[in-house]
């Protein structure tokens, strides 16, 4: 049942770097991550990999394999052929640290920069309740295992760094859309997630989407409703004309 | 390819870093730790031997047990601390399972404050549902994603925390920071209280130490000693050896959980759960042969429960009242044995586990419907179809119930200014632990280890232990073992890491025998030897190579205590389970086996008494249940002894 | 050149674009022959001035093509202008120049062409994790992509428009004589209408106005409703644009060949 696959392994550092040719043995049932454990256990014993759950819940082992950013532990090997080479590199929008591992703080310090969940004023805990439709919106962002494979790919910044300063990207404009959602949250998000953090560099070709490898639908779901309460804010002159005649004010716009 | 790198070369150079309270493990436990501390107006630090966000906790499935009584206003901490105790076999410390009933709840609500989004009930409230050993639906939940929310929620917690911080001092990092893939491999103690720790980045290699009063171990659990585990690689019981070698004493050490039912292949999965409700909807257990074995399993206290026949075992799924239960459905620590003995007769499948089959008994629509994660979960990891195939389980290894013995309410050690919170904690779920209970466990001590550090440096009052030089100095060398061997060609960590885990997988698995772990002990000495001398490849930048010659020090020592206390308890109870010594025994439940280093790599062991429980506590059981566990003159302070109190 | 293979960045040095095996490249050609094939052919339709209502002596049923709909231009056949003639009959002014330029808007502002030809026609991306060959990039922060925002405007402007084309899909249904009349015409043209109104209503501003901005959904039960079952229409949107790029242009080629006597149309009745 087993075969010899060829792997090609991005092995380097931020000074130099090159694809390296291994052969290596590739047994019914396993994932690329089994065959990067292989190599470490064999002919590249310093190879250096991230990985924690092998289950597709940590988001820890992101790469790209054949060109697409993908969990190496889920990716089965017989999605392959077998003597297709399996190409093997790090994520290529952050700075690589080593092998296949990068250094992926950028998503960190975006994280920082997006104000925390506001509670309410006067519920104590216990006393907060909710209904399940309404959470269920803000709930299906929260499956985000922060794999940063979205971050990754979006062209806003994997093609332009200088982007990086001004775009959250895509999994922290999906953090905002999800407290600007939640029905509890007392913050006013919309002007700065325009403004502050970038959403008008999206252009929507819903590559975060194509990615997710826990099927967000980032796009849809996140971004443009975002974009479109941004729209209401700014833009919408049906909107502005309710707001005058029912005395509906900028207060009253987390409430709705 | 690489070259063997000589010691000489390596830079010695030591980052050294001021803390109030350093918190190791970034997992639930740890991060409450740290936002508790940090609430106390202390500056810590959290080392996180991962990336931020991606410790263990999101494994977590099911649910955190807290008794908040919104799917049944009968439950309350009473229930909630009788259930923890009689899933213990009441071993547990009674002190830590009453603090964990009675704070559960705030804690919870807590998470509702820093952001978390729980499933609703009808009226609103946070939605509990039903698990195993617990009386009432119990477990506030987010689909069977509970831990990621948990995980979520706290590191966003922690970032609102540091935004507060940046708002006032212009520096996010001012009083809580997160040190990412840093793995701490010693401790340092002054005049017998903690002064520090000391660590390398996983990235850079280099070197950071830590000086300061109050450390919070929260590393998780032990799972790496095992060959098949539902833990991930960061599980090398760092926090229990430590601790050890700091001073610190481990107990109930021989409890570890095996899931009856883990996946076996292929081998990218091997060990993930499968949820016990692929047996409650239909799910059959065969060997190699084709054979329902489990009928040859049920022991005589379960023949009156459970079917003798398949025909009987196949009506309970439609007609539960006029049928015995199949066989399938025995307690966990039955189905396990099972699976073991058929795998051990060499009737299990090619790669060492037993047929579960759901496809036999239900039509495709019917699993879709009712197992969409687990036919999920198969189907993208295994491409294995369960509506048409089998799934290939066997036991895994899930929990360890022992760890770092601490005080209850402060959670600290026998070592001043030493903390131990969560999995690596123990006591608090005695010999086996319930679903649901330990996020819960995490958030309750994770505050008060974090709050109890405080408290331990407040009263240091400024009179704070300094590190030692030539101890940090000996850490340093420590650390660049491997590097010095393999100069001398040592051999590689990861044949030694192997033989470890076989051999514990296969000597001091889940059922255990005296002359086995006899055995065990001596492999474990041997093995002992080759971890002093393994030698690693390339240079120290993100070598995992290197990374694994330091953690493997740590699993022995543990594989040591739990083959040690193991083999010295001779009974069976909870996760421990005994093929010479197959019953529970009374005079075994108020025994603590203490362990404590024996130098580097080795252990030693005391007999200790359990603290009698406080007769109100006592009291909320009924005597002819305690009668099962207790011997007849620790329950005189019983009410029925003294007449019913007001 | 690309940030993706800029290794003074600190990435790590791969000079490829992309290491992609498959044939990523397929979409974006398939998008521009399709929507390429489709402009010409609308162009040409639409300057046309001609061959838009079937009004053959003889024939007592008459469509209009949508192309051509509402009719303002005094050159418009005076049966198909039901709703006034006012604009100039220039060569270069389409007939239906007053719905056609928002329609085109609501189009071209659609969260779905917008991904179809920022990826085929600008190629940013061309596919995922392919690099773009752009060398700056700031999306739709400024002026004119500024202006995709305006979307919900097209989205108001178009919702009328489709009324107007489907008060012709029901009046294509009264003959001349006053009767009823039903052939295969008239099943294109609803055919036609009922795509758009699918279209236009699983539009993501539709979604958002209908309950999308909404953050109780509890405490508006019936805007919560409509907004799941625009949410399951929206999940369609990428098929319906195509779908109704499609229909317009056979419902428009299929009155341009009656009224250019190519052949006749099948009646039903009458």
């Amino acid at each position: 049942m087993s075969y010899w696959a060829h792997f090609r392994v991005w092995r380097g550092d931020s000074d130099k770097g090159e694809l390296v040719d291994y052969p290596a043995e590739v047994n019914e049932g396993e994932v690329v991550l089994d065959i990067i454990h292989r190599l470490q256990q064999t002919e590249a014993q310093d190879l250096a990999v991230r990985w924690n759950c092998k289950a597709g819940k940590c988001g820890s082992c992101s790469m790209e394999i054949n060109g697409r950013p993908r969990l190496a532990c889920m990716t089965r090997m017989n999605t392959f052929a077998e003597d297709e080479v399996v190409t093997v590199t790090p994520l290529r929008t952050f700075p690589v640290i080593r092998d296949l591992v990068t250094d992926v703080s950028f998503n960190y310090t975006k994280a920082r920069e997006i104000p925390s969940f506001a509670p309410p004023e006067g519920v104590e805990p216990g006393e907060y309740r909710m209904q399940q439709v309404d959470v269920e919106r803000s709930q299906e962002f929260r499956k985000c295992i922060e794999c940063y494979l979205c971050q990754n790919t979006c062209h806003v910044v994997r093609d332009h760094e200088e982007n990086k300063e001004a775009f959250a990207g895509p999994r922290y404009l999906m953090r905002i859309a999800e407290l600007d959602m939640h029905p509890l949250d007392s913050a006013d998000r919309q002007q700065a997630a325009q403004e502050e953090h970038g959403l008008g560099y999206c252009n929507i070709t819903k590559c975060c989407t194509e990615v997710c490898p826990e099927h967000i639908k980032i796009t849809d779901n996140a971004l443009i409703p975002l974009k479109e309460r941004v729209v209401d804010r700014k833009y919408d002159p049906v909107v502005w004309l309710g707001n005058k005649l029912f005395r509906r004010g900028e207060a009253a716009n987390k409430n709705r | 390819m690489t070259e063997m790198t000589d010691v000489t070369e390596h830079d010695k150079t030591v980052e050294v870093h001021d803390y109030d309270v350093v918190v190791i493990g970034a997992g639930g436990a740890g991060l409450r730790a740290a936002i508790e501390a940090r609430a106390q107006g202390k500056r810590t630090a959290i080392i996180s031997k991962s990336l931020f966000g991606k410790a263990h906790t999101v494994m977590a499935e099911g649910g955190c047990a807290a008794a908040m009584g919104n799917a049944n206003p009968n439950d309350n901490w009473r229930v909630h601390f009788g259930d923890t105790m009689r899933g213990g076999k009441f071993l547990n410390n009674w002190r830590m399972a009453e603090l964990h009933a009675k704070e559960a709840p705030q804690r919870v609500w807590e998470m509702e404050t820093y952001g978390a989004l729980f499933d609703r009930t009808k009226d609103g409230k946070i939605s509990q549902r039903n698990f195993g050993g617990h009386t009432y639906p119990r477990l506030a939940h987010v689909g069977d994603r509970t831990g990621l929310e948990l995980i979520r929620t706290l590191q966003q917690k922690i970032v609102s925390l540091q935004q507060e911080d940046f708002k006032a001092t212009g520096d996010y990092e001012a009083n809580i920071r997160v040190f990412h893939e840093t793995t701490i491999t010693d401790l340092f103690k002054a005049d017998g209280a903690i002064a520090g720790c000391f660590g390398y980045f996983r990235s850079t290699g280099t070197f950071v130490r830590f000086n300061a009063p109050a450390i919070v171990l929260a590393t998780g659990g032990v799972g790496k000693s095992y060959s098949v585990t539902s833990n991930s690689w960061e599980y090398t019981g760092d926090g229990h050896a430590l601790a050890l070698r700091a001073g610190a004493t481990l107990i109930n050490m021989e409890f570890l959980q095996f899931h009856p039912t883990g996946m076996v292949w292929p081998p990218s999965v091997k060990g993930i759960l499968v949820t016990e409700s692929v047996r409650g909807d239909g799910g059959v257990l065969r060997n190699s042969d084709g054979k329902r074995f489990m009928f040859d399993y049920i022991a005589d206290v379960f023949k009156d429960l459970y079917a003798t026949t398949e025909e009987e075992a196949d009506r309970w799924y439609t007609d539960a009242d006029n049928n015995r239960r199949p066989p399938e459905l025995l307690p966990r620590d039955e189905v396990a044995r099972a699976i073991n003995s058929e795998v051990k007769a060499g009737r299990g499948t090619p790669h060492g586990g037993v047929y579960l089959d759901v496809s036999t008994r239900l039509k495709p629509e019917e699993i879709l419907k009712r197992l969409p994660s687990m036919h999920h979960q198969f189907k993208e990891l295994a491409d294995v179809d369960i509506t048409k195939e089998p799934m290939e389980v066997g036991p895994t290894c899930h929990y360890v119930m022992g760890g770092v013995e601490v005080d209850p309410d402060t959670g600290m050690s026998r070592v001043p200014g030493l903390f131990a919170a969560g999995e690596c904690s123990g006591g608090m779920h005695g010999s086996n632990r319930l679903g649901g209970n330990s996020l819960s466990d995490l958030l309750v001590f994770g505050r008060r280890c974090g709050a109890g550090a405080s408290e331990y440096v407040d009263g240091l009052a400024g009179r704070r232990p300094a590190v030692v030089e030539t101890d940090a100095a000996a850490a340093v060398d420590r650390a660049l073992l491997p590097f010095t061997t393999a100069a001398e060609g040592g051999e590689n960590p990861f044949v030694v890491h192997l033989e470890l885990q076989k051999t514990m997988h296969e000597l001091v698995g889940i059922i255990r025998k005296a002359d086995e772990m006899e055995m065990a002990l001596k492999k474990l000495e041997d093995i002992a030897t080759r971890t002093r001398t393994v030698a690693v490849q390339g240079d120290r930048k993100f070598n995992p190579n290197w990374h694994l010659a330091l953690d493997l020090r740590n699993m022995l020592l543990v594989s040591m205590c739990v083959a040690k206390a193991a083999l010295e308890r001779q009974e069976s109870r909870g996760g421990h389970t005994r093929d010479d010594f197959p019953v529970m025994d009374a005079d075994w439940r108020h025994v603590l086996l203490v362990l404590s280093a024996l130098g580097e790599d080795n252990v030693e062991m005391v007999r200790k008494e359990q603290i009698p429980m406080r007769p109100d506590l006592l009291d909320i059981f009924e005597m002819d249940e305690l009668k099962k566990y207790f011997t007849g003159e620790e329950l005189g302070g019983h009410r029925a002894d003294q007449g019913e109190r007001a | 050149m690309s940030s993706t293979t800029d290794a003074s960045t600190g990435r790590a040095q791969i000079s490829e674009r992309t290491l992609r095996t498959d044939r990523w490249w397929l979409s974006p050609l398939l998008n521009v022959a399709g929507l390429g094939a489709w402009v010409i052919y609308a162009t040409v339709r639409v300057f046309m001035q001609s061959y838009y209502f079937t009004d053959l002596p003889g024939q007592q049923y008459s469509y209009l093509t949508p192309f051509y709909s509402p009719c303002f231009s005094v050159g418009c056949t005076p049966e198909a202008s039901h709703f006034g003639q006012f604009l100039p009959d220039w060569w270069w002014l389409p007939y239906a120049a007053i719905s056609l330029p928002f329609l085109l808007l609501f189009r071209l502002t659609c969260y779905y062409y917008r991904k179809a030809y920022y990826r085929a026609f600008y190629l940013s991306p061309p596919a995922c994790a392919v690099a773009e060959p752009h060398k700056k990039y700031t999306g739709e922060t400024r002026f004119p992509l500024l202006a995709q925002n305006l979307h919900r405007y097209f989205f108001y402007f178009a919702g009328l428009v489709t009324l107007v084309n489907t008060y012709d899909a029901v009046v294509a249904f009264i003959n001349k004589d006053g009767s009823f009349g039903f052939g295969l015409g008239n099943i294109i043209l609803v055919a036609n209408v009922v795509l758009l109104w699918l279209y236009t209503i699983s539009c993501h501003s539709c979604r958002s106005i209908i309950g999308g901005r909404l953050n109780h959904f509890s405490k508006h039960p019936v805007r919560y409703k409509l907004w799941g079952q625009v949410s399951v229409l929206n999940g369609k949107h990428m098929q319906l644009a195509w779908t109704t790029l499609a229909s317009l242009a056979i419902t428009d080629f299929y009155i341009m060949a009656v009224s250019a006597g190519w052949w006749g149309d099948p009646r039903i009745v009458g």
